[in-house]
């Protein structure tokens, strides 16, 4: 019987270091399983939250590994389903969200495939420059009801 | 050997790479590198074996697809052996799983 979410909203502040990564990811797991998600949508949140993650890095803030980024993690409710809220908040390069786009898949190549992985994995994705500089990033996912 | 690579074998027609770890934006630097050092010697089989891989990322199955074009280039072949269900999940995302030979066995991928 799957419980009903009940933890606090879960902040962290990381530097723009792919050694944060990991960091982010066991936050991510803990969240998730407390929100009540099988463990392969599990394994999913991670792997869509690390490419978010590693867009800010790459992208947003071009590679600099000094520069703070803010995640929330929050259990939400809305009608009948339950999931997790994340916000990844940077202060990096602001973009138009529409330019903000996975590229075709039977175009083969390395890399861009990780905007494309989030969009799969989260029920919802919005993408909006901050105010004050830099991007938020709203994603939501669902668990299976 | 490093993070990512756990051993590499030289066999008569065959190379095979057994990676591991965590193969994300921290550690693909140093796994590309690795693995276009093997490219370069131009194994007319390339096994990647990933079965000690515990995550990979979009960044490592990106190198995986430039070690797949180069070896294409060369006329030879890649094959992909023992992803768990995880890492192959990633690959199954992207589509990608339709574009490597993904197999269940080194025995399988030396009979290439």
């Amino acid at each position: 019987m799957k419980t009903e979410p009940h933890q606090e909203p879960i902040h962290l502040c990381v530097n723009s270091h792919a050694a944060a990564l990991p960091k982010v990811r066991e936050a991510v797991r803990g969240a998730a399983r407390a929100a009540g998600f099988d463990e392969e949508s599990v394994h999913h949140l991670i792997l869509a939250i690390d490419e978010a993650m590693a867009n800010v890095i790459k992208h947003g803030y071009e590679g600099r590994s000094d520069q703070p980024v803010e995640i929330e993690l929050r259990c939400t409710r809305e009608a009948q389903l339950v999931g997790l809220a994340v916000t990844i908040r940077d202060y990096g390069r602001q973009v138009h969200p529409d330019s903000i786009d996975g590229r075709p898949l039977n175009d083969v190549r390395p890399g861009g495939l990780g905007v494309h992985i989030i969009r799969t994995i989260m029920d919802r994705v919005t993408y909006c420059p901050a105010e004050g500089g830099g991007m938020r990033l709203e994603m939501v996912k669902f668990r299976k009801p | 050997m490093t993070d990512t690579i756990k051993q590499i074998r030289r066999l008569p027609r065959a190379t095979v790479v057994e990676a591991q770890g965590e193969i994300d934006l921290r550690f693909q630097p140093e796994f590309q590198r690795a693995m276009l050092e093997v490219c370069a010697e131009k194994p007319p089989v390339l096994v990647v074996h990933l079965g000690e891989v515990s995550y990979m990322d979009s960044s490592g199955v990106g190198t995986l697809v430039k070690i797949a074009q180069t070896v294409r280039h060369y006329d030879g072949k890649l094959a992909l052996v023992s992803p768990t269900p995880r890492v192959r999940s990633v690959f199954e995302i992207t589509t990608l799983d339709r574009y490597f030979t993904i197999l269940a066995s080194e025995e399988e991928a030396l009979a290439l």
